[in-house]
């Protein structure tokens, strides 16, 4: 479990939250919603230690960590897949670093690249396939961390539609095939209804969470269903709530 | 041929046929101003004479390459590791580049005498400053989120380096090659002119003392093939070692 209290960073004497609080527990699917420049990848920045919290608590498993740069791996909106190394080779990288076996790994990389649908394409270099392939190359990289907590900064943005949903397919394998804890930041409500357990409403900076929503079990989710498109009323009237108390 | 190939070829056969034909018109003699048919018979039948020299000449720029970079790379990695470092020394490095290195070429004589130390160290000066400082900055234009990846995926700063810091930087480094190879040239040359037993330098003092203007400009143009040949070998290098952008350009 991934707990987050008192949470304070500061700007140029502005608070980009403050006192923020949250709890994803383990193995849920966590997506944070709100607003551009509320404060969603500051808050990455110091839970990934990048930099460090005024004020706050990060606790992981029950134990008090100063940050989870080494506990939580880490997918960002850009593929960042390095263009001198093979689809193959980017994917090892967290298995280099960290010391493991390469032999073990490149067995283990081969078969979540078939599992992601990347067969065949181990040997490429990265702007030799499209962004869709990057990404999910990307993604079989973050599962090579071999971490339980997975963060996701707006993982999917980059790309069009019909590539993004059959990528949000996959991030549902992250929870339901590889047993994994993740935190995502999404502005695509519709994202984040089909694959959040706890949704998480932010308000405007100074963050804080204006709602969190929790939603029913079965998943795939289809917009059929008229339970969620109820929620996703209810979410759309409380942002555009949010955005008139901007302007 | 592309079209600027084409005008480029054009432009060279047209300044060298003025010349050509200004010389003959005009009857100027040959220790004036050889024409450009006598230079290229001279630099080819001289050839064992001007070889040695040749060579000499591009051993100490080869040499010189070697010793920069031998300087450069430690020094722009530790200036990028450590920014107190850098800040320490960034200004000796903007001031270094105030002093003309072409005026201590007779120095580099007095110190280091006739030999080839004082034009390898020139040459080494002269392509040190653009290396380390092209360098650094390719270090440090390097993405954020690419460090923080790194970060994350608990990588130390030589593992960082060598995955990803370096192959980002080298487009940037052969840049400041490029830059330094070329004035290396000249700089070995001044270092010749000013005092030397060997080296196409030398050769062009000689000869311009004996009036053999001809072996003067053969010897310019065998440095000038030598320039050429530095400039295109880099290139080659460059293209070998950044072969993830040869293959973008042909996609
Ligand atoms: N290094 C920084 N220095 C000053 N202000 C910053 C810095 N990084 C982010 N901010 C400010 O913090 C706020 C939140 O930014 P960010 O976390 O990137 O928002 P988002 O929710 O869109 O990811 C923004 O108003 C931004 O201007
Ligand atoms: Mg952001």
């Amino acid at each position: 479990m991934l707990s987050v209290s008192g949470l304070t960073k500061t700007f140029d004497q502005q608070p980009v939250f403050s006192g923020f609080t949250l709890t994803v527990t383990r193995n849920r699917f966590a997506v944070l919603i709100g607003p551009s420049g509320c404060g969603k990848s500051t808050f990455f920045d110091v839970l990934t230690g990048v930099t460090p919290a005024d004020e706050g608590l990060i606790s992981w498993q029950g134990s008090d960590v100063d940050h989870l740069g080494d506990l939580a791996a880490y997918m960002h909106q850009k593929d960042l897949l390095l263009p001198w190394f093979s689809l193959l080779e980017n994917s090892l990288l967290p298995a280099r670093t960290g010391g493991e076996d390469l032999k073990q790994a490149r067995q283990r990389a081969i078969q979540l690249f078939s599992r992601l649908g990347l067969d065949g394409y181990e040997k490429h270099l990265p702007h030799q396939v499209s962004g869709g392939m990057r990404q999910r190359c990307a993604l079989v990289r973050t599962l090579m961390f071999n971490r339980d907590l997975v963060l996701l900064d707006e993982p999917l943005s980059a790309l069009d539609a019909i590539t993004r949903k059959s990528l949000q397919s996959l991030l549902l394998l992250l929870q339901s095939e590889f047993n994994r804890t993740l935190l995502m930041i999404t502005h695509d409500v519709d994202e984040a209804l089909l694959l959040a357990d706890d949704l998480y409403l932010l308000s405007v900076k100074p963050m804080r969470v204006v709602e969190k929503i929790e939603l029913y079990d079965d998943k795939p989710r289809r917009f059929d269903n008229p339970e969620l498109l109820a929620i996703k009323k209810t979410i759309m009237q409380k942002l555009e709530g949010d955005i008139d108390h901007v302007s | 041929m592309s079209r600027s190939n084409l005008l480029a070829f054009g432009i060279l056969v047209l300044v060298l046929g003025l010349w050509e034909a200004t010389c003959r018109i005009f009857a100027i003699p040959i220790f004036i101003l050889p024409p450009p048919l006598i230079i290229a018979q001279t630099a080819v039948l001289k050839a064992p004479l001007i070889l040695p020299h040749a060579l000499t000449t591009g051993m100490e720029i080869v040499c010189g390459i070697g010793l920069a970079l031998a300087v450069a790379i430690p020094l722009a990695m530790g200036m990028f590791a450590w920014p107190w470092l850098e800040k320490a020394l960034s200004p000796f490095l903007v001031v270094s580049q105030a002093i003309p290195v072409f005026a201590l070429a007779p120095l580099l004589v007095v110190w280091l005498g006739y030999g080839m130390a004082g034009k390898i160290l020139m040459a080494a000066i002269i392509i040190f400053f653009p290396v380390t400082v092209s360098l650094l900055e390719g270090f440090k234009s390097c993405d954020r989120e690419f460090r923080v990846l790194f970060r994350l995926m608990g990588a130390g700063f030589w593992q960082t380096m060598r995955l990803l810091y370096w192959p980002w930087a080298l487009p940037h480094f052969f840049a400041g090659l490029r830059v330094g190879v070329t004035v290396a040239t000249i700089g070995a040359v001044i270092g010749e002119w000013v005092g030397a037993q060997k080296g196409l330098g030398y050769l062009m003092i000689q000869a311009n003392a004996r009036l053999k203007v001809d072996l003067v400009f053969a010897a310019i143009l065998w440095l000038s093939l030598m320039g050429l040949l530095l400039w295109f070998g880099v290139g080659w290098l460059e293209k070998k070692s950044i072969h993830w952008k040869e293959n973008q350009q042909i996609l």
